[in-house]
């Protein structure tokens, strides 16, 4: 068996795994007023500082939430909201076309059903959107964009953004921009303050912590309308009873995965370099998509992404799962139709090479091994996915 | 064995493929995406794929703990099988759509992947037999589906298993809730499953558009009424003609002939519907062709009676003589040849005469 699905999700770190469980066992609402609630909203406040500290925020900037869907819909529809209210001409949101399903559909929404008209910021072929490209996008004064959503690193093909120069363009403008860094926190440094963004999506199984538990970093002066209404827990922004079991996991896997961060990059650098070159030396006309200097500040290090010419997508990923290897291809439909990927498509790939395309992605738990075992198979499958044609 | 079991997310498959598990084939379960409705943004956010059925497919691989994927094949669905269907009504024919998906789709491009993947054979749910690599009724008389498989080559049977023919409706339903199937009490699928709502008329009238022309009386050669689309009828139909001008003898007149291009439909008593000889193109053949004259029965329709007969192959022509005359034969339709329980071949209607 060989896990090389890390992007998708990681094992959960066995700190992480202990705490929760711990906790599973203690009762308390964090808003009760109660010795049972105060000591679960200790637990909850504790873990804030400890998330803000890792990530270069305040506490008061954390908002936690179920995950990296529920940020995006939050940070999207919620600051649209929030600055269309103050300027009704302000409408436009701009997006690279790399973004994940839970920014796109949340804009389209918008679009669809508010009035936000959307601009497309444009990727060269690694699928990087460039400072110029914001600018140019941007055009006039900047008066009539609501806000700027441009991901940290992309979950697909790994490609990093250049957020710093991308926040400090819209500065000039005064427009606030939002990433998705779901992918980047524990394989990238990632500093909230440092650089520049104004809201940033993050969630804890990416990195070791567990499913169902994330949070948005909202700065301080950034306005967002809620998404979920009640109790109104969250800054008055997110309601819904904290599950402080999942964000006190939440916040000790971060604090490991922000702390081992240069090691394991490093280290997962390596492996992912060794996965590279062996897949080329086996199936030579292998194509790496994403950035091809595999330099850590360009590509999450953990990220591998290949078309395999001829291949269908789907009967590869059937052929390696029959023999252990577990990898994934780009987006799925709730039904699990495989569909050739937005993010292949948007980087000018044609639609051959984007169904053809197949995503390794490694991890905490990644070993030599791992990579050994693709090697061993990757040739027949690729021969036998061929044979099945396109 | 390496099976590739299609589970549409119905008891029958699930059942298929739960026997195929027991028999020891190494099982790998797909569930075939069909229909590829149009979606405003994410393709697939909205009814891309039944996503009840895929998501019962899904459970019932879990329960059998095999591998389980979602194949698309909602493109080649709509050529081959959709457009043939509107096409065929267009030209006035009736076409049996789930005879050209197995034709095409289910023995065909999937059948060809599969083996490409280094998968043996095939199985799905269907109510049929293959006995010493023949093509046989299921057991079940009821729900035998040997007649929309009769499309199927030796080359394709070789790798196709179909585990529930040899069993009763009823007892794959009970032996699917004793193993632990959800499925086990979802009704039967009748209609065409790319027309959700059962609508046929409502979909080709979307699809093809109204062509107003006139019903002919077949007696007479009067014009006896109106209608919006020759394709809305098909030969044998009486409900739903709403004629403006009675018949002289006061009985019920029934569609006798669909003409697409002058739109006219043609309607007349129903002793104009038999007919005795039926000519069908390109017969194919489930094992070997049969010797010329061929003496046994004929199957006109998915649930029709087999109907002794007289079959001869001139050219590439099937005639098949009926020793009764039968009623309301439609060019479109596919005969299957039998020769007791056992299919020899099928090919599609062009001409039925008195």
């Amino acid at each position: 068996m060989a896990y090389l699905d890390h992007a998708a999700t990681t094992p959960m770190l066995a700190e992480a795994a202990d705490t929760m469980a711990a906790l599973l066992r203690e009762v308390g609402n964090a808003s009760s007023l109660h010795g049972a609630g105060r000591r679960a909203r200790r637990v909850v406040e504790e873990s804030r500082e400890k998330v803000a500290a890792a990530l270069g925020a305040r506490p008061s900037e954390v908002v936690f939430t179920s995950g990296g869907t529920e940020s995006d819909n939050l940070a999207i529809k919620g600051i649209y909201w929030s600055r269309r209210s103050l300027e009704d001409g302000r409408r436009r949101v701009l997006l690279s076309a790399v973004e994940h399903h839970a920014v796109l559909d949340s804009a389209l929404w918008l679009a669809e059903h508010e009035g936000a008209e959307i601009t497309w910021l444009p990727v060269d072929e690694a699928g990087r959107v460039s400072a110029d490209g914001l600018r140019a996008a941007i055009g006039g004064d900047g008066s009539d964009v609501a806000l700027i959503s441009v991901m940290w690193a992309n979950n697909e093909v790994g490609t990093v953004q250049p957020i710093e120069e991308l926040a400090a363009v819209a500065h000039e403008h005064g427009i606030p921009l939002h990433s998705d860094a779901v992918q980047a926190v524990g394989q990238l440094p990632v500093d909230f303050a440092a650089s520049g963004v104004d809201a940033m999506t993050v969630t804890g199984h990416k990195f070791g912590g567990p499913i169902g538990a994330g949070m948005l970093l909202l700065g301080r002066d950034v306005d967002a309308s809620p998404v979920l209404h009640g109790g109104g827990q969250e800054r008055d922004v997110r309601s819904g009873t904290l599950d402080a079991p999942a964000v006190a996991a939440l916040a000790v896997a971060l604090e490991m995965a922000t702390k081992e961060q240069p090691v394991r990059a490093e280290r997962l650098a390596g492996l992912r370099n060794d996965l590279v070159r062996r897949v080329h030396e086996v199936v030579p006309d292998a194509l790496l998509n994403g950035d091809p200097t595999l330099v850590s500040g360009a590509r999450l290090p953990g990220n591998a992404h290949f078309s395999f010419p001829g291949c269908e997508g789907d009967a590869l990923l059937l052929l390696l799962d029959a023999r252990g290897i577990e990898c994934s291809t780009g987006s799925a439909c709730s039904a699990g139709v495989a569909r050739p990927s937005h993010v292949l498509l948007a980087m000018g790939h044609d639609e051959a090479r984007a169904r053809g395309s197949l995503r390794f992605s490694l991890g905490h738990t990644s070993t030599p091994d791992d990579v050994d075992a693709l090697i061993d198979v990757l040739p027949s499958v690729v021969e036998r996915a061929r044979a099945a044609g396109q | 064995m390496k099976v590739l079991a299609a589970l549409s997310g119905g008891v029958d498959s699930a059942v298929a493929a739960a026997r195929a598990v027991d028999a020891g084939h190494d099982v790998t379960a797909v569930h075939l995406a069909l229909s590829a409705a149009p979606a405003s943004y994410r393709s697939g956010a909205r009814g891309c794929c039944s996503l009840e059925d895929a998501r019962d497919a899904r459970r019932a691989a879990d329960v059998l703990g095999v591998p389980f994927y979602v194949w698309d094949v909602a493109e080649k669905f709509s050529a081959a099988v959709v457009d043939d269907f509107l096409s065929e009504y267009a030209a006035g024919r009736t076409p049996n759509p789930c005879i050209r998906c197995n034709e095409r789709i289910k023995f065909a491009a999937v059948l060809e992947r599969a083996l490409a993947l280094g998968f043996d054979a095939v199985c799905t749910g269907h109510y049929a037999r293959i006995i010493d690599g023949r093509l046989h009724r299921s057991v079940d008389s009821g729900k035998d589906q040997s007649y929309v498989l009769a499309v199927l080559r030796p080359a394709q049977l070789a790798h196709a298993l179909f585990p529930v023919g040899d069993t009763v409706k009823a007892a794959i339903r009970r032996e699917a809730a004793d193993r632990g199937l959800a499925v086990a009490e979802k009704p039967d699928s009748h209609d065409i499953c790319f027309i959700a709502d059962g609508d046929t008329q409502g979909f080709l009238r979307k699809r093809l558009g109204d062509q107003p022309g006139s019903f002919v009386d077949a007696v007479t050669g009067d014009v006896v009424g109106s209608h919006d689309g020759a394709y809305a009828f098909t030969v044998g139909q009486r409900r739903g003609l709403r004629l403006g001008v009675p018949a002289a003898d006061g009985k019920p007149r029934y569609v006798l002939d669909v003409s697409p291009v002058t739109r006219e439909v043609t309607v007349g008593p129903a002793e104009l519907l038999d007919v005795d000889v039926v000519t069908a193109e390109a017969p194919t053949w489930c094992g070997d062709a049969p010797r010329s004259p061929f003496s046994g029965l004929a199957q006109l329709r998915a649930h029709g009676e087999p109907l002794p007969c007289t079959a001869t192959v001139e050219d590439d022509a099937l005639v098949v003589r009926l020793h009764e005359p039968a009623r309301g034969v439609a060019p479109g339709q596919t005969v299957v040849l039998y020769d007791g329980d056992r299919v020899v071949g099928s090919a599609t209607i062009d001409n039925a005469a008195q």
